[in-house]
């Protein structure tokens, strides 16, 4: 595992940095239009990047495996409008029966 | 005790702190699944208390969780926190304050705050909403994070499933982006970069590159669809 303080340091850093140029320093000046319809894209391809990406890869290989049916129900789950815990449980619990098998 | 508040906040106030709790039920999910993908509790504690942005600390985790390095997971994470700089300059208007208070109330400038303020009408609800919003939302994030790491810490992340917990939180999280044209095609565009990519690049970096997808908004359309993003 490569998870230590350097990241949280640097995460929280860098979201707060975010997080003020926006607030403080840019303040009411305006970006043109375009720039922030691009900035308000992030969300839309970086959440379905990992979705796809943690569901279909293993290391630097494709993987077929009991996520893609954890990912399934969860997807009909959110569609559904169900909430992000129901959603969330639903998802883990079913890859945890599958790999119980 | 008495303790009454006007008519007109009340409203604010209740959906404050529904939401809020709303919010903490995901923080615990988030508390389990840190500690699943690597994070000690104090880590997955300091990540709520200090980045205080929910998808990027879930992003981060995910790249650390199947193996990807510290830049591999900074990359992607930054790029999701880079939306709050959109929403601060939306509400930046609202505030006049001094620079220290100013200064303060950026580190609570996220996805629901940034909601519950600019859907108000006039300026000292738009106040109470935001400060409400971001006192109760902050304290049951870390809360909720505390109580999840603590649980995670006593069960084995892979056997329960916990990986795809994540991916799940990310699925429920990216439906509300689809109701635009743009936002499906930056998901779609975001999801084929990522899986493309994977056999070819370290792990991490085509979440990262994913973001070139976002470019799916130079296409002229309906400048409306930005204001609805951010409301």
């Amino acid at each position: 595992m490569n998870m230590s303080w350097a990241l949280v340091i640097w995460l929280s850093a860098g979201a707060y940095v975010f997080k003020m140029l926006g607030f403080v320093v840019v303040g009411s000046r305006k970006l043109p239009d375009v720039l922030s319809r691009c900035l308000m894209l992030i969300p839309a391809a970086l959440l379905a990047a990992l979705v796809f990406n943690s569901s279909f890869t293993s290391g630097q290989s494709y993987a077929i495996d009991e996520r893609a049916i954890g990912l399934g129900v969860a997807i009909i789950a959110a569609w559904r409008k169900l909430p992000l815990i129901v959603v969330v449980i639903l998802g883990a619990a079913t890859t945890a029966f599958l790999r119980a098998l | 005790m008495k303790f009454r508040l006007e008519p007109e906040v009340r409203p604010v106030v209740t959906s404050a702190l529904a939401l809020s709790g709303a919010v903490g039920v995901f923080a615990l999910a988030f508390g389990v699944l840190a500690v699943g993908a690597g994070a000690n509790v104090w880590q997955a504690c300091a990540l709520s208390f200090f980045t205080f942005t929910g998808a990027s600390q879930m992003s981060a985790m995910t790249v650390i969780g199947t193996g990807g390095s510290v830049g591999g997971a900074l990359g992607g994470a930054l790029l999701l926190a880079g939306r709050n700089g959109v929403y601060g300059l939306a509400l930046s208007p609202y505030f006049n304050e001094s620079l220290g208070k100013r200064l303060l109330a950026a580190h609570f400038v996220i996805d629901e705050t940034t909601a519950m303020m600019t859907a108000q009408t006039n300026p000292r609800l738009q106040k109470i909403a935001f400060w409400t919003t971001a006192i109760a939302l902050f304290s049951l994030w870390n809360l909720g994070t505390l109580l999840g790491a603590v649980l995670g810490s006593a069960i084995d992340p892979h056997t329960f499933g916990l990986d795809v917990g994540f991916t799940a939180a990310y699925v429920a999280m990216l439906f509300p982006h689809l109701k635009t044209v743009n936002g499906r095609f930056a998901a779609a565009g975001g999801a084929l970069i990522s899986v493309v990519l994977a056999p070819f690049v370290p792990i991490g970096l085509p979440i990262l590159a994913s973001g070139l997808a976002i470019f799916v908004g130079l296409r002229p359309t309906d400048s409306s669809a930005t204001a609805e993003a951010v409301q």
